[in-house]
């Protein structure tokens, strides 16, 4: 009997045939799931598709640029005394394949490169003195461990891919032997140049595209392209609807950012985990064609999103919501990226720059060397007469400009900003849980080492109590020397706020506002008492925050936490946590996802 | 590479095709940034846009392709060479495009010594590197945003000073570096300093279209023209062979065209209102309006030509304000309707 199971991993080996009709021009098959016994036979019998002799060249997660783009032997630049080019794994994949491993934490900038050279076919070297362009045309088979629906391969990368398999709901009894040989793949290769694809099956595939939210045209291309090396598997000229129903499907479904309209008719709720067994039997997709037999244009239309629709993920809803909530990051890789960058000091080695070992930045003591190595010869020539002289000939001369320094990735240290409520109204209530809860977060900090800030707001003004600092003794004193009195400028307070965390943006930090307050705004942005024109001024200071895209969290301190708070913690974009049900736990617990 | 996709065969992208016609009619411009969606067409237009500018005149032999009738933007070497009374002979070659791809090394880009020579002669010979072959011409960086900082530094030091200077083995190289700086990416992927923002002439944001026509026809033209590059180019040639027509007439009449005090003074206030910094803004726009009046045959700037022209010359010189929910492209064409009705 058939299970979920074995249709996906039908589609899975139907994928690998169609990625090894044309790896190129595909682009490359995603595989979600973590390492295991189903991943290694989907790698083996994708392997089996190919020539023996192909390249399959995999790629580590740090791979460096001369390795990746290729660069100067220097060894062997130095024996020769001529120019030898080392290739870089890209150009070695060129006519083959390209295995990139744990494609969900690869970096922004690596994936540029790979794109790069993907989109125009060669290695365009502009490296260690050596200006060359090597043919790379090449499928990427990229390994996707991501855990959940937030960790993913980039999407600059998986665009760029038309397939995505997932291998992660197969039984080893599923497993079973691809029906198609390394000679059925060849002689589909050699046809794939002249499958014609008519129009209506061109415009049926934009359409689907467009019915399923699937923006970018990139996609489109790789679904007609698929069709093509469908045709040619069957060896036909002419791209037919069937061929077009299982590109949408395997190429289109799983971009899918919206359900197609007439499924809003369809009785099947697309959520529910049965779903999956709704698939078509993967290997006739034109079964559907009994389904509704409109006319010939629209039809196919119709019924390529049909087999599409199927195929939708069943977390599609799921993944919605996560990027609904989630406006500023819609994946994690891409907030992942961005808080990191070279630093000199810590973190994961980085390539090395030129630059001096004096700022407190560490040699590179053999990146040094390979920039002194090749001046040698002339260094000696020029320096020979004066060393004949004093008679003590030295082995290597190196100079200020070949010093290279080491340089890291790290994370961006992040600065969080507790503003905190000083007014008279909250020294009345619980200004004494407020400094609490302030302390537990600086626990919180203190793990992290990150640094803090602590802005206090009460009477016409929000005041700088504490610049940014590492030192939480210093956080903590600040804290328990602060008078209480006075109005509620919210408004200033939330102004002065997002004026620091620019400040520390550009200086390249990550700043996360904490603000504790009740939201009680009472005092203009203009120093005027006043709750109306208070809580105006908060609301448009808060959404002054949103804008600037901060990151923010709203402790309401109050008694009885009102809607003032709320809406005021909604304008910011700020989580929003009512200190009466923030205990120990629930404080660090937002904290940490805010800042994560 | 193989042969370029037609300039004139992008389907849609109008605002894309005017910002790059308009810094091939007036390189004084300044660059365009081109910021977008993922798979827009945003490189396959700037590699197009090389088959589309007219040849220029530089000196035989030099290194840095040097203009033999701009007597100021010499390199030294063509400067030692005329005074030791030796006529400047001259030869055409396409105006340069050059690709700086991710991963360039910092010698590569300024320049260096040639490895090869130094050590089979040991002499110091100095290789130039890709600033000086996009000098007079483009330097076109694809995802300008993943750039490393150490590059952005150096690109923004040499697009302010038009001079690349290289100090190694201690030679010293002082080169003309002039160039329309032209980058893309994906905002998504990380932002731009804002002093490199600033050496940009223009900025647009473009889109992927959303009319299924265009779609098909998108996919349609790029299938004919990978199946069949030169036919395909061939198919085109009239068409971009006209539009080459267009700006070569163009850059012809650009100093005889006109911009009236009115039209002068219509720019300043929108600046004003629009609070941006500097005068770069001012003049960019102006230098993109009188570009499309003789783009499109005047010799008279008009206050339309200026409000053509606002937005892209504008949006990115914008001080985010934090008070303003709109985006600037809003923004602009708020100030545009306040200055023009007044």
């Amino acid at each position: 009997m058939k299970g979920p199971g074995q249709d996906l991993w039908n589609d899975a080996l139907r994928a690998a045939a169609l990625f090894a009709v044309c790896p190129a021009a595909v682009g490359g098959v995603v595989v979600r799931g973590a390492a295991g016994p189903a991943r290694d036979r989907w790698v083996k019998e994708t392997r089996a598709l190919f020539e023996p002799s192909t390249a399959f060249c995999r790629m580590p997660l740090h791979t460096d640029d001369s390795r990746l783009l290729g660069g100067l032997d220097l060894a062997a630049t130095l024996r020769r005394g001529c120019r030898v080019v080392e290739r870089g794994l890209l150009a070695s994949a060129d006519g083959g394949v390209l295995m990139v491993s744990m494609a969900e934490r690869i970096e922004a900038n690596r994936v540029g490169r790979i794109c790069q050279v993907m989109d125009r076919g060669q290695v365009v070297l502009e490296r260690d003195g050596i200006g060359q362009s090597m043919p790379a045309r090449f499928g990427v088979i990229a390994f996707d461990e991501g855990q959940d629906a937030d960790e993913r391969a980039p999407a600059a990368f998986s665009d760029r891919l038309a397939f995505q398999i997932d291998l992660s709901g197969i039984a080893l009894s599923d497993l079973s032997a691809a029906a198609l040989s390394a000679r059925d793949v060849a002689s589909a290769r050699a046809r794939f140049a002249r499958v014609e694809i008519p129009e209506s099956i061109r415009q049926a595939l934009c359409a689907t595209a467009l019915a399923l939210g699937v923006w970018p045209l990139r996609a489109s291309w790789l679904a007609c392209q698929v069709a093509r090396a469908c045709a040619a598997l069957d060896g036909r000229d002419e791209v037919a609807e069937s061929d077009a129903a299982l590109a949408g499907r395997l190429v289109l479904a799983h971009r899918a950012t919206c359900l197609p309209e007439s499924a809003a008719e369809d009785e099947q709720p697309l959520d529910n985990s049965d779903a999956e067994s709704e698939l078509q039997p993967g290997d006739q997709p034109s079964d559907l064609r009994d389904e509704d037999e409109i006319n010939q244009a629209d039809g196919t239309e119709e019924r390529v999103i049909a087999s599409a629709r199927a195929a939708i993920p069943a977390d599609l809803l799921a993944r919605l919501r996560v990027a609904a909530t989630n406006p500023k990051s819609p994946t994690a890789t891409l907030g992942a990226t961005e808080s990191r960058r070279p630093g000199l000091m810590g973190g994961r080695p980085a390539s090395a720059l030129r630059g001096d070992a004096k700022s407190g930045a560490r040699l590179h003591l053999i990146e040094t060397l390979r920039a002194a190595a090749p001046w040698q010869v002339l260094r000696r020539r020029e320096a020979g007469n004066r060393h004949a002289k004093d008679g003590k000939g030295i082995r290597i001369e190196v100079r200020r400009e070949d010093f290279r320094v080491r340089r890291y990735v790290s994370r961006t240290q992040t600065t969080t900003i507790f503003l905190v409520d000083a007014s008279g109204s909250a020294a009345l209530h619980r200004l004494a849980e407020t400094k609490g809860a302030v302390e537990l977060l600086l626990a919180q900090c203190y793990i992290r080492r990150d640094q803090v800030a602590v802005l206090a707001f009460r009477q016409e003004k929000a005041e700088l109590l504490l610049p940014p600092t590492r030192s939480l003794t210093r956080a903590k004193r600040s804290l328990a020397g602060m008078p209480a009195s006075g109005g509620t400028p919210l408004a200033a307070a939330l102004d002065a706020a997002t004026l620091l965390a620019d400040g520390i943006r550009r200086k390249g930090g990550m700043p996360i506002i904490v603000v504790l307050s009740d939201g009680r705004a009472n005092v203009a942005r203009d120093g005027t008492r006043g709750r109306e024109a208070g809580q105006r001024d908060a609301m448009a200071a808060a959404v002054g925050l949103r804008l600037a895209g901060i990151t923010s969290l709203f402790v309401d301190t109050s008694p009885n936490p009102s809607g003032v708070a709320t809406s005021i913690a909604e304008q910011m974009g700020a989580q929003y946590l009512p200190l009466p049900y923030a205990d120990a736990i629930g404080l660090s617990d937002a904290v940490r996802a805010v800042s994560a | 590479m193989g042969i370029p996709f037609p300039f004139s065969a992008i389907v849609g992208q109008v605002e894309l095709k005017l910002a790059l016609t308009l810094v091939a009619v007036d390189p004084s411009i300044g660059g365009v940034l081109i910021l977008g969606d993922r798979g827009t067409g945003k490189s396959t237009a700037v590699r197009a846009l090389a088959a589309l500018l007219p040849p220029m005149r530089v000196v035989l032999d030099c290194k840095y392709g040097c203009d033999p009738a701009n007597e100021q933007a010499l390199c030294s070497d063509c400067l030692t060479k005329r005074s030791a009374g030796a006529a400047l002979r001259g030869r055409v070659m396409p105006v340069p495009v050059v690709d700086m791809p991710l991963g360039a090394t910092e010698d590569r880009v300024v320049g260096a010594l040639d490895i090869e020579r130094a050590l089979t002669n040991g002499e110091k010979a100095f290789e130039p590197g890709l600033l000086a072959r996009a000098n007079r011409g483009f330097l076109y960086i694809d995802e300008v945003n993943l750039l490393e900082d150490h590059l952005v530094d150096l690109l923004i030091d040499v697009a302010a000073s038009g001079e690349n200077l290289v100090e190694r083995e201690g030679l010293s190289v002082r080169h003309p570096a002039r160039f329309v700086l032209v980058g893309s990416g994906n905002p998504e992927e990380g932002q731009l300093r804002p002093q490199l923002l600033d050496r940009f002439g223009l900025s647009l944001e473009i889109r992927t279209p959303d009319d299924l026509a265009s779609r098909v026809e998108v996919i349609k033209r790029r299938d004919q023209f990978e199946r069949d590059p030169s036919g395909f180019t061939t198919r085109w040639k009239s068409e971009e062979d006209r539009l080459r027509k267009r700006i070569i007439a163009a850059r012809r009449r650009l100093d005889q065209v006109v911009v009236p005090d009115a039209v002068v003074e219509l720019a300043a206030r929108l600046c004003m209102r629009l609070g941006t910094d500097g005068l770069r803004g001012e003049l960019t726009l102006i230098r993109a309006a009188r570009a499309l009046a003789t783009l499109n045959g005047r010799l008279l700037t008009t206050a339309d030509d200026l409000r053509r022209v606002a937005p892209s010359a504008l949006c990115h010189r914008l001080r985010r304000s934090p008070l303003d929910d709109a985006g600037s492209s809003t923004r602009v064409d708020r100030a545009l309707e306040e200055v023009f009705v007044s």
